[in-house]
C-alpha cells in the first residue's frame, strides 16, 4: 500500500547532541504504527519532528498529500495528541472540542455543539463538557485531548501515550476507539505507548527506538518481533525482563 | 570515640601488603551517613597505596549512606575495593551498581573566560535573530489580519480591554493624581518665590499631558498588563497550549498576540487621557489648596497654556507605548523555556525589557518633536 509517512535518513539533535541518526521509516495507509522505546530515547521527540513542530538536523519526512510537514494557518491535515493532553487552561473541555470546529468546520453554531457531544461522548467524557482542564483527572485531559485531536475528522492521528494514566478499562475503550477508527474510517494512526497488551491487540507495524544505539533497533509486526528477534533490549522489553537478565 | 551513641563503627587497619582496611561494622542510616562520611574521610586521609572497605560488618546501609561511601571510594586513586558485603547490604550494592552511572558524576568545572564570553555573545546573537524572525512573523500576522478582520478573535480582545483597561483605571488614575498633586507642590514652592504662582498650571498641564501621563499609565500597563501577557503567554507555551494551537491550524500570532496588540492600541490612548485629565485635577487641588488660585483661574490658565497637540502627542506616543508593552511581553513569552521558573524568568525579563524600551522610546519621541519644532 502507499505510504502515508516516509521518513528518510533523518537526524534530530540539537547543536552537537545528535538524539537520532538516520533514521527511515514508512507508514502506510491504514496502519496502526506504533513507537516503542525505553523512557528518554525520543518517541515524543521523533512526534514532534513527524507533525512539523520541530526541525530534523538533516533527513527529510514526506507526508502523502501534504508534503514536508509544516503547521501554518489553514486546516490542519492531522489530528494531534501530546503526551500531556495540552488542553487550552482556559477554555472549558467542549470549547476545547470546539475551537478546530468553530475555525475551520463551516458548521453553525448548534452543529458544532453536537459534534462536540459526539467526540466527547466518544472518548467517555460525557457530562463533563463544562468543566476546566484544571477540575478533571490527567487522564480524562488525555482523553479530551483525544477527542480535540477528532475534532475534524482527521485521516491521521498522532497520538502521544494515550492509555498512560488509564485505567485498564479505560484503556481498553481506547483500544477500541483506535482500533474502530482504523478499521471503519480508515484512520491511519502513528501512537506512542508502552502498554504490551494494547500493542498486541492494535499495532500492525511498530518500530522500537534506541537511545544507545540512536535509532531504531527493531521494525516489525509486534508478533514476530517478540517471537524472532535475537536483539537483547527487544527481548527484554516483550518479556518484560531487566536487560541484564534477557 | 565521641559521644554519640553510635550505630555504625569504623576502624582502620594496615595490612602487611601496605593495604589500608577499613572495617566498616553497625547499621549506618540517612541520620549518621554525612557524620559517617566525614569520619571514614578522615580514616581514609594520608593512606597511601591501595584502601580497602571492609563491609563484613555491615549489617545495614541506606542507599543515600552508600551512595556517598562509593562515591568516597570512587575519589580515591586507585578507587577503593569493596568486599566482603553480605545480606541486606549486598542486594542494595548490587542495585546500585548495576544502575546507570551519571547521576555520581563530578559537577561540571567552570568554563575559561574566553569560552564563557563566546558564549554569552552567541545567545545575544541568537536572541537577535529570534526576534527579527518574531519581528517578521507579527508583521505577517498584521497583514494578514487586516485582510480578514473577521478572523480576529474579537471576543478575546474585549475580555483583554477590560482587564487591561477598566481594571487597570484605579491605580492609574491614583497614580497620574498624585503625580499632579505632588508635581504641583515642588513646583509651586520654586515659582512662589518669583510670584509666578498662576504658571504652576502651565508646568503642570504640560508636562503631565505631553510626558508623565503618556509613560507612568504605560509604566502602569506594562507592569499590570504586560506582566500578565507574558505569564499568560509563558505558561501556555511551557504546558505545549502553543504547541497544540500549531496542531489544530490556528497561528500563535494571529490567536494570541494580535489580539493584545490591538486590545492595548485601543485602550492605552483612552487610559491616558483620563491619566491628563487627573494629572490636571491634582495640580488644581495643590494650586487650589496652597496658591490661593480659584479653581477656574487655574482652569483657564491651564486652557491657555495646552495647545491641541500636547495632548495630542501624548496619545499618539501612547499608541507605541501600546504596541511596545504587548509585543515585547508576548515574545519573551512565547520564547519561555522550561518549566515555571521559565515563566518567571519570561515576566520578570518582560517587564524590565518594557520598562527600558518605553523610557528609550519617549526620549526618541521627544528629540524628534523637538527638532521638529512641535
Ligand atoms: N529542546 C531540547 N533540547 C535538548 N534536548 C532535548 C530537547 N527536547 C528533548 N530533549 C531530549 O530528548 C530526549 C528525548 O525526549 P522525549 O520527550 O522525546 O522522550 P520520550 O521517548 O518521549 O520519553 P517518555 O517515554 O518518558 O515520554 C530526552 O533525553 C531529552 O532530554
Ligand atoms: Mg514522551
Amino acid at each position: 500500500m502507499a505510504p502515508v509517512i516516509t521518513v528518510e535518513r533523518l537526524t534530530i539533535g540539537w547543536g552537537d547532541f545528535v538524539l537520532m541518526h538516520d533514521v527511515s521509516f514508512e507508514v502506510d495507509r491504514g496502519d496502526v504504527f506504533v513507537i516503542l522505546g525505553g523512557s528518554g530515547c525520543g518517541k515524543s521527540t521523533l512526534l514532534r519532528h513527524l507533525i512539523g513542530l520541530e526541525q530534523p538536523l538533516g533527513g527529510t519526512i514526506e507526508i502523502a498529500g501534504v508534503g514536508a510537514p509544516r503547521l501554518g494557518d489553514g486546516a490542519p491535515p492531522y489530528g494531534v495528541m501530546f503526551q500531556s493532553g495540552a488542553l487550552f487552561g482556559s477554555m472549558t473541555l467542549s470549547e476545547n472540542v470546539a475551537l478546530p470546529l468553530r475555525s475551520w468546520s463551516g458548521l453553525d453554531a448548534e452543529a458544532i455543539d453536537a459534534v462536540v457531544r459526539d467526540k466527547l461522548r466518544l472518548v467517555g467524557l460525557d457530562g463533563f463538557e463544562n468543566h476546566l482542564p484544571a477540575e478533571i483527572s490527567g487522564g480524562m485531559k488525555k482523553r479530551a485531548g483525544i477527542a480535540r485531536a477528532l475534532a475534524l475528522d482527521p485521516k491521521l492521528l498522532f497520538l502521544d501515550e494515550p492509555s498512560a494514566g488509564l485505567d485498564p478499562i479505560s484503556a481498553v475503550e481506547l483500544d477500541e476507539l483506535v482500533l474502530s477508527l482504523n478499521r471503519n474510517l480508515g484512520v491511519t494512526t502513528v501512537l506512542v505507548t508502552h502498554e504490551l497488551e494494547s500493542i498486541f491487540k492494535i499495532a500492525s507495524r511498530c518500530i522500537m527506538l534506541d537511545k544507545e544505539v540512536r535509532g531504531i533497533v527493531a521494525a516489525g509486526d509486534p508478533r514476530t518481533l517478540r517471537d524472532t528477534s535475537t536483539d537483547p533490549g527487544v527481548r527484554a522489553f516483550f518479556n518484560r525482563t531487566p536487560r541484564g537478565d534477557a | 570515640m565521641d559521644t554519640h551513641a553510635d550505630t555504625y563503627s569504623l576502624e582502620r587497619r594496615t595490612g602487611e601488603d601496605d593495604a589500608t582496611t577499613i572495617v566498616v561494622g553497625g547499621v549506618v542510616g540517612l541520620r549518621e551517613a554525612v557524620r559517617f562520611v566525614s569520619e571514614l574521610r578522615a580514616q581514609v586521609a594520608g593512606s597511601p597505596g591501595r584502601v580497602v572497605f571492609d563491609l563484613a560488618g555491615l549489617e545495614e546501609i541506606d542507599t543515600a549512606a552508600l551512595a556517598l561511601l562509593l562515591h568516597e571510594g570512587r575519589r580515591l586513586s586507585p578507587p577503593a575495593e569493596l568486599r566482603g558485603a553480605r545480606g541486606r547490604v549486598a542486594d542494595v550494592l548490587t542495585l546500585y551498581r548495576e544502575a546507570p552511572r551519571g547521576s555520581l558524576r563530578e559537577c561540571p568545572t567552570g568554563k575559561p573566560v574566553f569560552v564563557q564570553v563566546g558564549e554569552v555573545v552567541e545567545g545575544l546573537w541568537e536572541r537577535w535573530l529570534r526576534t527579527l524572525s518574531y519581528v517578521g512573523e507579527c508583521t505577517a500576522a498584521v497583514g494578514a489580519t487586516l485582510r480578514r478582520p473577521q478572523s480576529v478573535p474579537w471576543r478575546d480582545v474585549v475580555r483583554i480591554m477590560e482587564r487591561a483597561g477598566a481594571d487597570g483605571l484605579p491605580i492609574v488614575v491614583l497614580i497620574s493624581f498624585l503625580i499632579g498633586l505632588i508635581m504641583a507642590f515642588q513646583s509651586a514652592v520654586q515659582l512662589q518665590q518669583f510670584g509666578a504662582d498662576v504658571f504652576v498650571a502651565d508646568l503642570v498641564g504640560l508636562v503631565v499631558t505631553r510626558e508623565l501621563g503618556p509613560l507612568m499609565t504605560a509604566i502602569v500597563v506594562a507592569g499590570r498588563s504586560g506582566a500578565a501577557f507574558s505569564a499568560e503567554l509563558g505558561t501556555m507555551t511551557v504546558s505545549e497550549e502553543v504547541d497544540a494551537l500549531h496542531t489544530i491550524g490556528l497561528n500563535p500570532f494571529r490567536f494570541l498576540v494580535v489580539p493584545r496588540v490591538l486590545a492595548l492600541v485601543l485602550v492605552l490612548p483612552l487610559m491616558t487621557l483620563i491619566a491628563d485629565l487627573t494629572g490636571v485635577l491634582g495640580g488644581l487641588l495643590t494650586g487650589v489648596g496652597i496658591l490661593d488660585l480659584t479653581p477656574r483661574a487655574y482652569l483657564i490658565e491651564t486652557r491657555l497654556a495646552l495647545e491641541p497637540w500636547d495632548v495630542f502627542s501624548g496619545v499618539f506616543k501612547s499608541l507605541f507605548f501600546a504596541m511596545a508593552i504587548a509585543l515585547i511581553a508576548c515574545e519573551r513569552g512565547l520564547s519561555t523555556k522550561g518549566g515555571a521558573d521559565g515563566v518567571g524568568r519570561a515576566t520578570t525579563s518582560a517587564v524590565v525589557t518594557t520598562l527600558f524600551t518605553l523610557v528609550a522610546l519617549d526620549a526618541v519621541f521627544t528629540v524628534i518633536f523637538h527638532l521638529y519644532g512641535i
